[in-house]
């Protein structure tokens, strides 16, 4: 065989690899869940984790329950590594498999979120953005497919500035103080600054952003700046390889750690154990519930575990964000749950998935029967607000685990409601949508 | 014996100087052109096999045509031209911001003169155009040190526009109508009052955009200027001795590519993201559109497609490949193996062929001409 003809060979095969856009096998009684998920990258050493829980979670329910009501899960995962082109290719991919297309999606992407919002609303598959995602979609009025659960960064905002508050003795003390923003450069750090800029406008203390572009491995100018500045605080709005890095810049300028706080995204033992003992004091906010196991694990230890089933190494079962990756695929698993008593106890739709997503109602009583007492509170989801609760508590990093080291905050409503109302009215006029009347949604 | 040209003779000059000079191109190539405008749709408008979903033409059509476009526009700065650019990522982010602002409408208040220039917003397509226009403007600009600087040299020099507007545009909020969260939204896709939604009319569009492109490309590399480019590229002294003015080649070689380059930019943007940040366009795109250019062949509109398929279509296959077949292997290993045999695949085909695509297309098309009988 000559040369070419050996070309001419590999080229064809590549070509052939184009085969599998094979009808996919039709199968009955299953519904399906994508995840997108980042386990490489420089942003793997926290997507990895989350989407560990979120799969072992769901494997939990096919392995327990047999499903939900005997509606078996049926889970794809897709990698993402965190750019926006490959989340949108991996959600055209994933959106219409199964018997009836995606319940939901996840994108963990505050960029992808972006992307897919617009895409989502014409495909009718809701959104699951918890604890990320755009602000402005809490108004469920204009975004009726963006459920940005839990809390919003102008919530993470304004409850860290709450606990700045509190340790300084007051919110009088704020006045001509600096905070500083540490942030990644993408939607997903610069979504909280509109929040901060009224903060500091209602406090009186000096704002000031800093950018960190993408990975975010270089931070020694920005750390030169909060050097030469001495802010009173900086809140960090890091992901992945920044958070670690962000801390270890810190020691390197004596920024004292404890004057650090980090959104619930830069929370998580990835961040912290690269800088050792430089790391103890650092504290971060919480998505309402932290590291540990609660009595849904000992299940997860059982079912998933005990079977061989378990998608990542039996010790890093209750580490933060692979609690965060149980409790955002337990949401998900209870608006099918709910929207199966309105629509029937087989696979259903994205749209209907999204009516029961709407209706989530998980009460005090709820939470403990699934095992995830002391993690949440009560969430209560409605069209005018797709966020259902915004509580967060502080954790600090004492050198081997996070301690818990405040109580529950609530971002104040009435200051974020008129920028929520505001920022998604434009979207509404530019994307000439009309908004819904909650008042006539049931 | 099916591809011989014996017996097709050529009585006018026109027919020497045709674009495709033997009948089964031009054959080979109205089938093609059937398929794209014609099949493709209809087969997708009825949800046949393999379009029973919108994945193959959402996630693999739409990108695959205006990313060959956007290599087109890079194949005459790199290929006809010969002045290696890193900064094709950042044209087609001046095209696609420079089409949002215009069909936003620009205000720039000049306070302290006691005016201000007010565009209102303009419609889509004239947008668009005006976005590549504003690429190719700036192109010129930094086009400017390839007068002095040549090679690796001047894509050190493009690299810098990449970074500057990478800056700039994540920087400077007027360019995203001060946007909280600096990703801006495309405006709907109102064409005369036709509005493009579903993925078939974004892809006609597309594809409208491209072939027309392809060939005004084709036309002008083919042209007295595009000749000059190629002089200037194979030995810029010769040239210019023999009468070819850098200064006007080198500069017409960025403005077209720049043009071209930024529409794909506005295009990438306004059809197929809708919803953007800096990052789209960031150095990675460069890079991608310039391994694009050379996988596919430099200097051929031709292998700028194929370069463009390769690059953008191979690793989604491999990544498909072990879900389809149901092997058992984590989205971790996938991507991995995605990587590996990706690469070693540019590297075995850079051995076995460092001209690229492009040229492994017209050594096949010899050996075809001969077939069955070579010698």
């Amino acid at each position: 065989m000559t040369g070419v003809a050996r070309n001419v060979l590999i080229l064809a095969a590549a070509v052939l690899s184009g085969a599998p856009f094979a009808p996919p096998a039709a199968a009955q009684n299953e519904q399906f869940v994508p995840i997108l998920s980042y386990r490489t990258g420089p942003y793997a050493v926290n997507g990895a984790p989350y989407a560990n829980g979120v799969a072992d979670y769901y494997s939990l329910i096919n392995e327990r329950d047999g499903g939900i009501n005997s509606v078996k899960l049926l889970v794809e995962e897709c990698e993402t590594g965190y750019a926006t082109d490959k989340g949108v290719e991996c959600y055209e991919r994933l959106k219409g498999k199964g018997p009836t297309g995606a319940a939901f999606i996840n994108p963990l992407s505050t960029g992808i979120t972006f992307a897919l919002t617009e895409k989502t609303e014409t495909d009718k598959i809701p959104i699951i953005t918890m604890g990320y995602g755009r602000a402005d979609s809490k108004n469920g009025a204009v975004f009726a497919y963006n459920f940005p659960l839990l809390g919003t960064y102008w919530s993470a905002a304004d409850i860290a500035i709450q606990h700045v508050a509190k340790e300084l003795g007051g919110f009088d003390k704020l006045k001509g103080r600096k905070i500083s923003l540490l942030y990644h450069d993408s939607p997903y750090g610069k979504e909280p600054i509109p929040m901060l800029h009224v903060l500091a406008k209602k406090y009186g203390f000096e704002f000031t952003p800093i950018p960190v572009t993408h990975p975010g491995v270089e931070q020694k100018s920005q750390w030169l700046a909060i050097r030469q500045n001495r802010p009173d605080y900086v809140l960090v709005w890091g992901w992945g390889v920044m958070n670690g890095t962000a801390v270890k810049e810190a020691a390197a300028v004596a920024y004292p750690r404890d004057k650090m706080i980090g959104v619930w995204w830069s929370g998580a033992e990835p961040d912290v154990t690269p800088a050792g003992d430089q790391a103890a004091g650092y504290k971060s906010l919480m998505l309402q519930h932290g590291a540990g196991k609660f009595p849904v694990h000992a299940d997860i230890e059982k079912y998933v575990y005990a079977k061989g089933k378990g998608s990542t190494e039996p010790g890093k079962v209750g580490e933060v964000l692979y609690n965060r990756g149980i409790v955002n695929a337990m949401l998900g698993v209870e608006a099918i749950r709910k929207a199966q008593e309105k629509f029937g106890q087989k696979p259903l739709t994205g749209e209907q998935v999204r009516w029961g997503l709407e209706n989530l109602n998980l009460s005090d009583a709820r939470i403990k029967e699934l095992g995830f007492e002391g993690m949440l509170k009560p969430i209560r989801i409605s069209c005018s607000d797709h966020e259902g609760t915004r509580d967060g508590r502080v954790q600090q990093w004492d050198g081997k685990a996070w301690k818990v080291i405040s109580d529950w905050y609530t971002a104040d409503e009435p200051l974020i409601d008129p920028l929520v109302a505001d920022v998604s009215a434009k979207y509404a006029a530019d994307k000439k949508i009309k908004p819904r009347d909650c008042a006539k949604e049931s | 014996m099916l591809y011989r040209e014996a017996g097709q003779f050529k009585t006018t000059y026109a027919e020497d100087m045709a674009i495709f000079p033997i009948r089964q191109d031009r054959i080979a190539l109205a089938i093609l052109l059937g398929i794209a405008f014609i099949g493709v749709p209809l087969l997708a408008t009825f949800h046949v096999w393999p379009f029973g979903s919108d994945y193959l033409l959402w996630a693999i059509l739409l990108p695959f045509l205006i990313l060959a476009l956007a290599a087109i526009g890079t194949n005459i700065l790199v290929g006809y031209c010969g002045q290696i650019s890193l900064g094709s990522g950042a044209f087609m982010a001046i095209g696609a911001y420079s089409a949002y602002k215009l069909a936003t409408g620009v205000h720039i208040p000049f306070a302290w003169l006691g005016f201000a220039i007010s565009i209102p917003p303009l419609p889509v397509l004239a947008s668009i155009l005006l976005g590549g226009l504003m690429a190719a403007g700036v192109g010129i600009l930094f086009g400017i040190p390839s007068l002095r600087i040549k090679g690796l040299y001047l894509a050190v020099a493009t690299l810098a526009a990449q970074f500057f507007f990478d800056w700039a545009f994540l920087r400077i909020p007027w360019f995203t109508n001060y946007a909280p969260s600096g990703s801006v939204n495309a405006p709907a896709l109102d064409f005369f009052g036709l509005v493009v939604r579903t993925p078939v009319e974004r892809y006609l569009l597309c594809l409208l955009f491209v072939t027309v492109m392809t060939v005004l490309a084709k036309n002008l590399v083919r042209s007295n200027l595009g000749r000059q480019w190629m002089a200037i590229r194979d030995m810029d002294i010769a040239a210019e001795l023999i009468g070819i003015r850098p200064l006007y080649a080198k500069l017409t070689a960025f403005a077209v590519s720049s043009f071209i380059v930024g529409v794909a930019g506005a295009l990438w943007a306004f059809v197929y993201l809708g919803s953007w940040e800096p990052l789209a366009f960031s150095i990675d795109r460069s890079l991608q559109l310039l391994f694009m250019v050379i996988i596919g062949g430099l200097g051929s509109i031709m292998g700028s497609f194929v370069g463009a398929a390769f690059i953008l279509i191979v690793p989604i296959m491999l990544n498909l490949v072990p879900t389809e077949l149901g092997v058992p292997l984590s989205t971790q290993t996938i991507t991995h193996l995605e990587f590996i045999i990706f690469g070693s695949l540019i590297c075995y085909l850079l051995i076995k062929e460092p001209h690229g695509f492009a040229r492994l297309i017209s050594i096949g098309k010899e050996k075809l001409r001969l077939w069955p009988f070579p010698y």
